[in-house]
């Protein structure tokens, strides 16, 4: 137990020395969410009317950080595309390590990149006006919850990066299934505008319940959402730790299956 | 002792149709060097990824170091090293990264995983490119340094799968001198590769496989022998053409071939350089100068076609579910 939990260590590790050798994909990581804050906040901000204190911004960043998160999908999958291509995962895997390790020091890594983003484009947020006025608890919760609901995502990225073992076409999948969930939702304008049966996908979709989540923990007032008032709108908090342990209990298992054999 | 052991290993792909194994069989004795040697898509690859527990075959039974593949992979994996195809590193790391990382992983402390990577980085001359980014190294270094991630804890039983293909010859010729270094510290090495002259170089004893199975084994002069050993090349002035297939005939005792176009002279040899020294003997006793005198080896192309009777196609990549194919870069 004591090795396995070493073992997997030593993998995330590995991403954090990556992360300091080539420091530019942590920059470029981080300047595309900063460059969304900015676009959002002076691109719709002067044209959507918020209706909240503070204005669109005190909207925007729980959408943004939701979205954000919602991509280290994108950098499991990616990543472990690449390890498999280049046939790391095979020399990971003729080792006596726990065959959980890899993909468990992966989701971990994944999650501690989050950490630097999330400071990065909460500094941003601050400069352009997001104020959150929760108190110093909830907006720790409120981070605190984003880094859990990236890391149950990014369990979804290992099942995608060892299934199709191509970075590109890893990247391509992702960006075409993640993009439509996190526009198809609360996370940028009401919902109000959609169509009925859109606003109940919109309201039961996890980045919803996620960015009304925490909007509510970062004190602002959810107005873009429960237009439709269903369950998952009027529980967000709820509703979203349902959906993380949904996400880890199913995607886990089935992906440390899928490494285990993963070349049969 | 035999260290490995490989017992009618059958997996085939895409529901039956294309069978990457067909029933081989091989032996390895302790402390010995057997090449595998085979086309594209003979199956070499997937040997060795079943026997180093990366592929789990649909039938057969196989042992490495006594431990049973299929049963005790776990125990398998602790006592064998793997060096692949295509060189596994964390491109983005250093060579001194990854080393410290694969010796963590076996489960070596901090200060032994670091003492570790200086003496095999030290060994394999890539202490200067310590500090560097593995994407910087060119391929023979990402290659010995790929040798060394899997010597991190002196494993038992070694699996090279064609460790020099893609390299440059200087690349090529480090790798030889690495290998041999390692064959006198006696571990037993499974060694893949689609050159005779590498297997003639460094292994005991060869198998050569096709389509899934074994189709001949022995040891270098056994398989050249059965191809039909060596021939005596030379190549003389026009006007000479005739003696001296006269005197090569002599030597030979076969009827020489000749091609006139090209002035080149042709005939088998048994004893090679002893017939070589005897042709050039008399052609200098004759007065005639050849151009250029050689012995021609028997080359992989040689020995396909006499053991198979076809051609060493390149068949599609089936080996590992066409995974390989997409590897290449």
């Amino acid at each position: 137990m004591l090795q396995s939990v070493s073992d997997f260590l030593v993998i995330t590790k590995r991403q954090l020395l990556q992360m300091i050798r080539i420091p530019e994909v942590l920059i470029f990581a981080t300047i595309q969410p900063a460059m969304f804050v900015l676009l959002f906040r002076y691109v719709f901000g002067g044209a959507i009317d918020s209706g909240v204190d503070g204005g669109y911004v005190q909207l925007l960043m729980p959408g943004i950080f939701v979205q954000t998160v919602a991509f280290t999908l994108a950098a499991t999958a990616v990543g472990l595309a690449a390890d498999m291509q280049k046939g790391l995962i095979d020399r990971f895997r003729s080792l006596p390590i726990s065959r959980s390790a890899v993909v468990i020091g992966r989701t971990v890594g994944d999650t501690l990149q989050n950490v630097v983003t999330l400071v990065v484009m909460g500094l941003v947020g601050f400069l352009v006006g997001w104020r959150p006025s929760s108190g110093p608890v909830k907006i720790f919760l409120g981070f605190l919850f984003l880094l859990a609901f990236g890391y149950s995502m990014s369990w979804i990225g290992v099942l995608i990066g060892l299934s199709v073992r191509e970075e590109r076409v890893a990247q391509n999948l992702v960006f075409m299934t993640v993009f439509p969930l996190t526009f198809l939702s609360n996370a940028f304008a009401p919902t109000t505008g959609m169509p009925k049966i859109l606003q109940y996908f919109a309201e039961w979709n996890p980045v919803s319940t996620m960015v009304a989540a925490c909007r509510e923990l970062f004190g602002t007032e959810n107005i873009f959402g429960a237009t439709a008032n269903s369950w998952p709108s009027q529980n967000p908090i709820l509703m979203s730790l349902i959906y993380m342990v949904l996400l880890v209990a199913i995607f886990a298992p089935i992906s440390v299956r899928k490494y285990v054999r993963v070349s049969k | 002792m035999k260290s490995i052991i490989a017992q009618n290993l059958v997996k085939t792909y895409d529901k039956g149709t294309v069978k990457a194994l067909d029933g081989l069989s091989l032996e390895v004795e302790e402390g010995t060097v057997l090449g595998l040697l085979g086309p594209n898509g003979a199956g070499k690859t997937t040997t060795v990824r079943v026997l180093a527990t990366l592929l789990t075959p649909d039938s057969g039974s196989a042992t490495v170091a006594g431990i049973d593949v299929l049963k005790h992979p776990d125990e398998v994996r602790k006592v064998i090293g793997l060096s692949g195809q295509y060189a596994a590193l964390d491109e983005t790391l250093t060579g001194w990264d990854n080393l410290t990382m694969f010796g963590r992983l076996y489960h070596l402390n901090s200060a032994a995983s670091k003492k570790r990577a200086e003496e095999l980085l030290e060994k394999f001359s890539l202490t200067d490119a310590a500090k560097r980014p593995i994407r910087t190294y060119s391929g023979g270094m990402r290659r010995r340094l790929d040798l060394a991630a899997s010597l991190i804890v002196k494993p038992k039983v070694l699996f090279l799968d064609e460790p020099t293909t893609g390299l440059d010859p200087r690349g090529r010729m480090e790798m030889w001198g690495v290998i041999d270094e390692l064959v006198k510290g006696g571990v037993t090495l499974l060694l893949t590769t689609q050159y005779l002259e590498e297997a003639d170089h460094l292994a005991d004893s060869i198998a050569v496989i096709d389509t899934g199975k074994v189709i001949a084994r022995g040891t270098a002069d056994e398989l050249k022998n059965q191809v039909g050993g060596e021939r005596l090349e030379i190549t003389v002035e026009v006007n000479q053409i005739a003696e001296a297939t006269k005197l090569v005939e002599q030597v030979s005792g076969a009827t020489p071939t000749v091609d006139a176009g090209i002035r080149k002279i042709s005939a088998p040899v048994s004893n090679g350089s002893a017939s070589l020294i005897q042709v050039l003997r008399l052609l200098d006793d004759a007065k005639i100068h050849p151009l250029d005198i050689g012995l021609k080896r028997p080359s992989l192309d040689d020995v396909f076609i006499s053991l198979t009777g076809h051609v060493a196609e390149v068949v599609s990549e089936v080996e590992a579910g066409g995974k390989n194919a997409t590897k290449r870069k």
